[in-house]
């Protein structure tokens, strides 16, 4: 029956193409721009959920700033150190410049020889103690943690003076690519002194690994380094027992303000961080699935209100068919026929523009290519919204009267 | 007449009500994206300082060889300049005003003791700023040339962090404890927000964030650290003298050039410096120098972030949905019609009347659609600013050109939208549609 309806369908269409033109064309906009508005979606979903690393859930940071200039810095990180472990509800504690997602921090280049033109990659560089590893909740898949007797006090100023290092299996992959990293020498910060690879950790995301280009190859690549901060301004990264983020994050800042008063005080859980770190790309997920689903509405209802038209324009023409036995089956059918044959022209036109759309934006945005599932989910939803959208106007046509066709013209 | 057939309009859209209100829905939306984006993509990208965009200028210089071309910049060029370059640049003099500026950080002890203390972005200048950059001044005066020779302890304040933490009164004379040291307050600046903030890209771009304002030298002298990015190739972890005498580079360089005759001066002046300096010994290449005034700066850098080009895109490909749809509705509108239109035609209604009847209805459509598109993007620009960076989207508000252009666009996209429905109209023949009724 319904192969049969199609050739009136399409000669009654030739007579409507304005108006089918438009449903087609809004159909294949809609389409181009809602495949590359979800594909973007998913994108930043996934993106800004690429795990740091650590214990994020149970840890937070105090950025200790000291107001006038205090003498003895490294007593003072000492006994700040101290009470942030001795506090209840805490696991470990360290200071450092920086951490995960932090935003700035210090990077460097990496060289594997100590004359190397250009370098090897770049890492980011975090300062640890012996309770580094466990205040992060890292995994250490090789070798060992630094000792006690291997961390010295460092300015910021201060030459590097180390001699062992722990990095992250993402740099020990980039700078050995053979997987025999543990053990081997690079040179970080200083182009002419050695540092052995002593351990290996999972995975520890660099500062700015929410803003590492799209690719993101440099977000893991990060390097400890046995140093502790003696500088004025500190981040204290306190891991606490479960559920006890809240309580101890209060506790902390009034024992450090216990200890010293003339200081500024930033205390952040790693959730703010992350927060803080994606922001810009959570609002664009949320601004791009309302423009999609007000897209989506704008074009559903747009086809009610043509169908609508034309059944009205039609009413006698389905009296008469209705006279001479169709049924009101048959009716919505034409109705949901005619609008499956402009919706998947319309669709053809969406896929072609929402693959060209895509490559002019890897071209210029630096946006990464869409998955193919994309244009074709869009394509599937877009047939089912005309389905959807044509049904109201069909059933009102199904109503028609057959004894419309008996009144006089 | 026009009076009459806005009338009819009127009455038309009451009549037929819900496909009126699907299309100025249509319309609104289309255009309360639209300008939401074109809102804050206008703010972004506008000129900071259109007065004298083209007389600023900003100097590069190759200062690594060609085989490390700084991977942030097209051209491999640096985007900041070294301590010494920037001194050698100071000490010439060739530009008619000129400075070196950087952003530190500084603890900041307010005068009233029941405040607390707090940490703040200074920025770091010679006094040739105020007047190159057309700083307003509230109260007081820039510091003097005296004050930068001789490292003098003062502070210019911004209008927010006097009214915090001198209750907006006049405070030039008084005193605040900065970084431990005590400085005079010898001027308190007007609002003064350039967006972007062209004059150091190594900070975010949007919003505030200097909020005083001391010498360079002063800073210098007190090794006040660069709060921002300090890129260095060979040297690291070196005293802040020694990073004064290295390569690295870390300083942004403002040059003011009212004439292109000092341009020209200008860029031999940097051309003869680089050779110059290649031949004392210190580069083993000629290094490459470049000037931009402060539009080709903010291109070069591309201030204006990937995502809100994308918004921008993506919502005026929403509007044109919305405007496919409402020319839908519209010819859905008009034909519903077609039986009136026969009758006026056929009591002598010339067809431009009718189009002209047509076209006001469209008008009215758009124009409603305009009002509704305003409201929304009021309300659009509110959840931008609460979605993405608050950074990002600084300051952005409505002004009577957004409003203009808001409904300017939406008639005329209405008008457009409405141009084939409205001609099938005008074409209607009377006689057929009397025959059919």
């Amino acid at each position: 029956m319904s192969t049969l309806e199609v050739r009136p369908i399409l000669s009654t269409l030739r007579r409507n193409k304005f108006g089918a033109l438009l449903i087609a064309a809004q159909i294949a906009i809609t389409l181009g721009f809602l495949a590359n508005a979800l594909s973007i979606v998913q994108f930043r979903s996934s993106w800004s959920s690429r795990p740091t690393g650590i214990d994020e859930a149970n840890i937070f940071s105090i950025r200790s700033d000291a107001v006038s200039h205090p003498p003895d810095m490294a007593s003072r990180v000492s006994a700040d150190l101290a009470s942030l472990r001795g506090l209840p509800g805490v696991v470990d504690a360290f200071a450092d410049y920086s951490y995960p997602l932090a935003g700035g921090g210090w990077g460097s280049s990496v060289h594997l020889k100590p004359d190397q033109e250009t370098q090897t990659t770049s890492t980011a560089m975090y300062f640890a103690d012996e309770h580094a590893l466990n205040t992060l909740g890292v995994r250490l898949i090789a070798g060992r943690n630094f000792r006690a007797d291997e961390i010295t006090d460092r300015r910021e100023s201060d030459s590097p003076q180390t001699s062992v290092l722990i990095v992250t299996k993402a740099l020990a992959d980039k700078a050995f690519p053979a997987g025999n990293a543990l053990g081997q020498n690079l040179y970080i910060e200083s182009g002419d002194h050695p540092e052995r690879i002593v351990g290996i950790v999972e995975r520890l995301q660099s500062f700015a690994a929410a803003s590492t280009g799209p690719f993101g190859e440099t977000a893991e690549l990060s390097t400890l380094l046995p140093y502790r901060p003696i500088d004025e301004r500190s981040d204290y990264l306190v891991r606490v027992q479960p559920g006890r983020l809240a309580s101890v994050m209060q506790a902390a800042e009034q024992k450090l303000f216990a200890l010293d008063n003339d200081r500024i005080l930033r205390t952040r859980s790693m959730a703010q961080v992350r927060a803080i770190a994606y922001r810009g790309d959570h609002g664009l997920v949320i601004l791009l699935t309302s423009i999609s689903v007000a897209l989506l509405l704008v074009t559903g209802f747009g086809i009610v209100g043509l169908t609508s038209y034309w059944v009205a324009q039609r009413r006698r023409q389905i009296g008469i068919r209705r006279a001479l036995g169709a049924s009101r089956g048959d009716i919505v059918r034409y109705f949901q026929t005619e609008n499956l044959l402009i919706a998947a022209a319309g669709v053809i036109g969406g896929i072609a523009f929402a693959i060209a759309l895509n490559l002019w934006m890897v071209r210029s945005f630096e946006m990464l290519r869409m998955d193919s599932r994309w244009p074709i989910g869009g394509a599937i939803v877009m047939l089912i919204l005309g389905q959807l959208a044509v049904l109201w106007p069909a059933l009102r046509a199904a109503s028609v009267p057959p004894a419309l066709a008996t009144r006089s013209a | 007449m026009y009076r009459y057939y806005f009338s009819l309009a009127l009455r038309s859209l009451r009549r037929n009500a819900v496909l009126s209100a699907l299309m100025i829905a249509a319309i609104g939306v289309g255009i309360g994206a639209s300008m939401t984006a074109l809102t804050v993509f206008r703010a972004m990208s506008g000129d900071p300082i259109p007065a004298k965009s083209r007389q600023l200028f900003t100097p590069q210089i190759q200062i690594r060889g060609p085989n490390h071309p700084d991977s942030e910049s097209e051209d491999g060029l640096p985007t900041a300049v070294s301590y010494s370059d920037a001194m050698a640049w100071m000490r010439a003099r060739a530009a008619t005003r000129q400075t070196a500026t950087y952003a530190t950080w500084l603890s900041v002890r307010p005068p009233d003791p029941k405040q607390k203390p707090l940490k703040t972005v200074v920025r770091v200048a010679y006094h040739d700023f105020f007047s190159m950059f057309t700083v307003p001044f509230k109260f007081g005066a820039p510091w003097t040339q005296a004050d930068d020779d001789n490292r003098a302890a003062v502070v210019v304040l911004t209008r927010g962090v006097n009214d915090q933490l001198f209750g907006g009164v006049n405070s030039v004379g008084k005193t605040l404890r900065l970084d431990n040291e005590t400085y005079t307050v010898v001027g308190v600046l007007n609002d003064w927000l350039p967006i972007p903030r062209f004059y150091d890209l190594q900070m975010v771009p949007f919003g505030e964030s200097d909020r005083l304002l001391i010498p360079f030298t002063r800073a210098i002298d007190r090794e006040m650290a660069v709060d921002g990015s300090t890129s260095c190739y060979d040297e690291s972890g070196a005293s802040f003298a020694d990073m004064l005498k290295s390569n690295c580079i870390w300083l942004q360089f403002w040059v003011e050039l009212p004439t292109p005759a000092d341009v020209a001066k200008y860029r031999l002046y940097l051309g003869n410096y680089a050779a110059e300096q290649q031949r004392s010994g210190r580069f083993a290449w000629l290094p490459r120098t470049q000037l931009r005034d402060v539009r080709e700066w903010l291109a070069y850098r591309h201030v204006v972030p990937n995502e809100v080009s994308l918004l921008l895109l993506l919502s005026f490909g929403f509007l044109m949905v919305c405007l496919l749809n409402a020319a839908g509705l519209l010819l859905a509108k008009l034909m519903s019609r077609a039986g009136d239109i026969g009758v006026r035609r056929a009591l002598g209604a010339p067809r431009s009347a009718i189009f002209a009847q047509c076209l006001i209805e469209t008008a009215t459509i758009g124009l409603a659609g305009g009002v509704l598109g305003l409201t929304l993007t009021g309300l659009g620009l509110l959840a931008a600013r609460s979605l993405l960076d608050a950074d990002f989207v600084a300051l952005t508000h409505l002004d009577w050109a957004d409003v203009g252009i808001a409904l300017g666009l939406a008639v005329a996209a209405t008008l457009l939208a409405g141009l084939y429905p409205t001609w099938r109209a005008a074409r209607v023949q009377p006689a057929w549609q009397l025959k059919a009724s």
